[in-house]
């Protein structure tokens, strides 16, 4: 399959990458080079074979559900571009 | 005495508790040549401050007779990609800069406590996205080698060139690096170090910032391999805040060292040697089989039948999950921020475009693609089940093997100018030979076998079965020895 503009365009949305107009071109070409050559992965007959998510064998280990960390706002907001009053502060998002 | 740069950290550990020399004596050795040589770019960041601060409280506890272990007092590089403590970390790009962690990785946590000096942050290739180092927004890192009939500059590798840089021109003693699909091992070969990826789950993690999560893990990249064997018992062990970490016995690493791999069966898989694959390596690696056989070895043949896939399944499953790790670079809690005169996703998609460069903004994008509803099955889903037929091969292999030996790069270190020029697949071959045992979590390390035609370092990689790093750094020593890889790089040489 082929990426055209309007995909480049709309996985750079999904992504929340801008990409100027000039670029989708040039992206398209480059994405569908690499996209054409994963591809081989088609002749592998995987009839049965159950998908590997993790190569550690070991059962995730069981922990106590109790508090272990926090009670620390400044460390929190230390590196925040914007932030007041022991909050992130983003763009207005409700009118 | 010998100059106190040129010392293994070995050497250090046994220098330091004779009393030979200090820590602090050994640190402003190591600062005076990292002035020295900044032209390599090995380092984003220098911590002199820090590293004279820990340089001295070593020297203290020694004094007092309460030296901690056998990094104590050894001056060592991190690379920009662990969190350290108050010390800008930007993983190699602009979307962290100034980012100064409020706590410290696990890995360097242990390297800290048990005494080591850091003496900075190493460069890397951006959020450890390369084979070259030639992505980082902090500029390319310059190889302390050059080729004898051409004074080009070469790459050191990658992603962890700048651990690998600083090693081997003696600008740390040793120095962590991250792999995900060859990171630690490639460098290592082109710098003619030693590197080791240890199995997956054997140390922590945490505080590192995240590119593949189920593929990459933390190791040293040391100039021997005993020095490998100390520093890899210094960062390993089991954490509780990474749950992938695994609770595993930690063994002595420096305890396998004995010498002796009579008996030992080591598999050379055939499907690591295609057509056309270059003579130079090809040599090496005969060179290798022979050294080993001479030392009582028993060497088969032996198969990996989807060794061929392994690439392009690298090429969904990290992409993949770097998408997601990165998601989180949103211009909110931390690092570059642009765009906030309007709305919320005005804000999130240029403070991304602005600061992701271009080869992680092209892995983001395929991975936002393979992920997304309607190709999920036909690419994630499909790569995690070719994953699960090469973790398969090894498995297979490793019932009539004790440990595989294979080259680790296809070729030696290339021109960074020409490194620019080449297209994302071409430059993705490079990890042909590491990306497998990666895949299927196993440890992997690379040693220098000798030089190529043109005296550029040519790397041997080791694999052996999860868990078993000491078979991987016993059978590495006796190579080490056979190989008698004595020399240094160009720069060190009054070279170029």
């Amino acid at each position: 399959m082929s990426l055209d503009k309007a995909t480049v365009r709309k996985i750079g949305f999904l992504a929340r990458l801008e990409i100027p107009e000039e670029d989708l071109e040039g992206l398209a070409h480059e994405l569908n080079g690499i996209l054409g050559w994963v591809e081989q992965l088609a002749q592998v007959d995987t009839e049965g074979v159950a998908p590997l998510a993790s190569v550690s064998e070991m059962k995730l280990f069981w922990r106590k559900d109790e508090v272990t960390d926090g009670g620390m706002p400044e460390k929190v907001l230390a590196n925040a571009p914007d932030a007041a009053d022991g909050y992130f502060l983003v763009p207005k998002v409700v009118e | 005495m010998t100059e106190l740069t040129s010392l293994t950290l070995a050497g250090v550990r046994d220098g330091l508790a004779k009393g030979d020399f200090t820590s602090v004596e050994l640190t402003e050795a190591y600062l005076a040549a990292m002035e020295a040589h900044k032209d390599l770019n090995a380092y984003i960041v220098t911590c002199p401050e820090v590293a004279l601060e820990r340089a001295k409280a070593s020297d203290a506890r020694r004094a007092k007779g309460e030296a901690k272990g056998p990094m104590d007092g050894a001056p060592v590089a991190i690379k920009d990609l662990f969190c350290t403590e108050g010390v800008q970390t930007t993983a190699a790009s602009k979307i962290l800069e100034g980012f100064k962690p409020q706590y410290e990785s696990t890995v360097s946590a242990k390297l800290k406590d048990g005494g080591a000096v850091m003496l900075g942050k190493t460069n890397l290739d951006e959020f450890a996205m390369g084979s070259a180092n030639i992505t980082s927004a902090y500029g390319n890192v310059i190889s302390p080698w050059t080729a004898e009939d051409d004074a080009a500059a070469l790459v050191p590798g990658g992603s962890s060139g700048g651990s690998a840089a600083a090693v081997s021109a003696r600008l740390a003693v040793a120095a962590t690096g991250t792999d995900t699909g060859g990171s630690i091992r490639q460098p290592a070969a082109f710098t003619g170090i030693v590197g080791l990826k240890p199995t997956y789950g054997r140390c922590s993690r945490w505080g590192i910032v995240a590119f593949a999560s189920s593929l990459d893990q933390a190791g040293p990249m040391t100039r021997t391999v005993e020095d490998a064997a100390i520093m890899l018992g210094q960062m390993a062990g089991f954490d509780a805040k990474d749950s992938t970490s695994a609770n595993v016995p930690l063994p002595d690493f420096t305890k396998a060292l004995t010498g002796d791999i009579r008996g030992l069966k080591v598999g050379i898989p055939k499907e690591y040697r295609p057509d056309g694959l270059n003579s130079e390596i090809a040599a090496l690696w005969d060179q290798g089989i022979s050294w080993l056989k001479d030392a009582g070895a028993t060497v088969v043949e032996v198969s990996l039948p989807h060794t061929d896939k392994a690439l392009a399944t690298y090429y969904i499953i990290a992409p993949a999950e770097a998408s997601s790790n990165l998601a989180r670079y949103d211009g909110v809690r931390y690092g570059l921020r642009t765009g906030a005169d309007g709305s919320l996703d005005e804000m999130y998609m240029k403070t991304r475009a602005q600061g992701f460069g271009k080869e992680v903004k092209r892995r983001i994008l395929i991975g936002t693609y393979v992920l997304s509803a309607g190709y999920y099955d036909a690419y994630y889903l499909k790569a995690q089940k070719v994953r699960a037929l090469i973790a398969q091969d090894f498995r297979e292999a490793f019932k009539t093997v004790d440990v595989l030996l294979t080259p680790t790069a296809p070729s030696d270190p290339f021109p960074i100018e020409g490194g620019a020029k080449v297209d994302p697949i071409t430059m993705y071959l490079n990890d042909v030979f590491t990306v497998p045992a990666s895949l299927a979590g196993l440890p992997g390390l690379s040693l220098p076998g000798g030089l190529s035609q043109r005296g550029l370092p040519l790397g041997l990689q080791l694999i052996g079965r999860p868990f078993d790093e000491e078979t991987v750094l016993r059978t590495a020593q006796v190579m080490e020895k056979a190989a008698g890889f004595a020399a240094v790089p160009t720069l060190l040489r009054g070279g170029k």
